[in-house]
């Protein structure tokens, strides 16, 4: 394997783990977000 | 316009490597996402009412996910120009980085995926703001402005002026004439400061055959314009105050802020030759971005300290 192809897998590799870490940011910020908006709606429930 | 020797749209679009996350990260325009985020949040702080940190977060980090997208769809369609300019040739797709297919690939998902996440987290009255501002940035600006008329980045300058707006509308599910205002103040300031540094990248933006103000108008005519608007902006910067959004520390800043910059600006209009007019632009091109972090940062500083209502007495209200 040439030190090209060495350095094209390894930026591969790195963008695969931000991908990986971007994904798992999205999903504890819709958690949070999810939790915080519940917490708004039962604190002020809407009156029907 | 391609000249023998420079890159052509087929040859920076051919070429194919694979950045790393770096270089993704830089069609991003990091720069400017910060100036969008800025005057979101002060747009978002200046807005009454109150708002959840986590969610005023969120859609910050959405609004500046959505100016990122933009940047990386501009580079996309600009690769052709950006190689041809001095200033841009360093940039990930010009340097054969990146593909141009992967960043509008790229820019694509960025930019739904942030108008999706920034309707559900704020809401949709934000979210249309965010959508129309990243289209008319890529398809009025980018692919029809910026080629065809000098007037390109007045009229597109209104994309990087709405940001104030979606804060304020992520905050209040309106907009508002205090938030519109503020987006005037932001619309005004693009000229100037583009056209400063476009005086000091003329033969760059000739060569790329961008139509810019200097190039097709000639520099006198936009050391004009420079001051034109440089004339509107110092009392529009003013106005947040009479609307009693900024209190004592804006209008002082709003002040002393404009009058510096129409000072910056008679200097453009004066000095004409050699290295003074140089100096000149780049003077007014840097305090331009100084003036407008000073100016959004003392109306976050009121707002974010309730500083707002402490305002000095001012002949027009007592």
């Amino acid at each position: 394997m040439t030190d090209e192809e060495d350095e094209r897998q390894r930026r591969q590799r790195m963008r695969s783990i931000a991908i990986a870490w971007a994904l798992a940011a999205l999903v504890v910020l819709f958690f949070v977000v999810t939790i915080v908006r519940l917490g708004a709606n039962v604190a002020h429930p809407l009156v029907k | 316009m391609a000249e023998a020797g420079l890159n052509t749209r087929a040859e920076v679009l051919g070429t194919a490597e694979g950045g790393d996350v770096a270089e993704y990260f830089a069609l991003m325009k990091p720069r400017v996402m910060f100036l969008v985020v800025f005057t979101a949040l002060v747009g978002l702080v200046a807005a009454p009412g109150h708002m959840h940190p986590v969610l005023a977060v969120a859609a910050l980090l959405c609004i500046a996910v959505g100016a990122g997208a933009a940047g990386a769809l501009n580079m996309w369609y600009d690769a052709d120009i950006d190689a041809r300019m001095a200033r841009t040739s360093a940039r990930p797709i010009p340097r054969g980085r990146i593909t141009a297919d992967e960043a509008r690939a790229f820019g694509t998902v960025l930019a739904i995926g942030s108008v999706i996440c920034l309707g559900l987290m704020a809401n949709w009255v934000a979210a249309c703001l965010l959508a129309l501002t990243i289209a008319f940035y890529v398809f009025v600006y980018t692919m029809w402005l910026k080629r065809s008329t000098p007037q390109n980045i007045v009229i597109g300058g209104a994309a990087g002026a709405v940001p104030p707006m979606i804060g304020w509308a992520a905050a209040t599910g309106t907009v508002s004439l205090e938030s519109f205002v503020l987006f005037l103040i932001i619309f005004m300031w693009t000229p100037p400061h583009f056209w400063a540094l476009a005086l000091l990248r003329v033969r760059d933006y000739e060569r790329a055959g961008v139509p810019m103000l200097p190039v097709v108008r000639g520099e006198d005519e936009t050391r004009r314009q420079i001051l034109i608007y440089s004339l509107i902006l110092a009392p529009l910067g003013c106005v947040p105050a009479l609307l009693g959004l900024g209190g004592g520390l804006y209008t002082i800043a709003a002040g002393f802020l404009g009058a510096f910059f129409v000072m910056f600006a008679y200097a453009v209009y004066t000095e004409r030759q050699g290295a003074e007019a140089e100096r000149a632009a780049k003077n007014l091109f840097a305090y331009s971005v100084l003036y407008l972090f000073l100016l959004f940062a003392a109306l976050l500083v009121e707002q974010g300290f309730g500083l707002s209502h402490s305002s000095i007495p001012l002949l027009w209200t007592s």
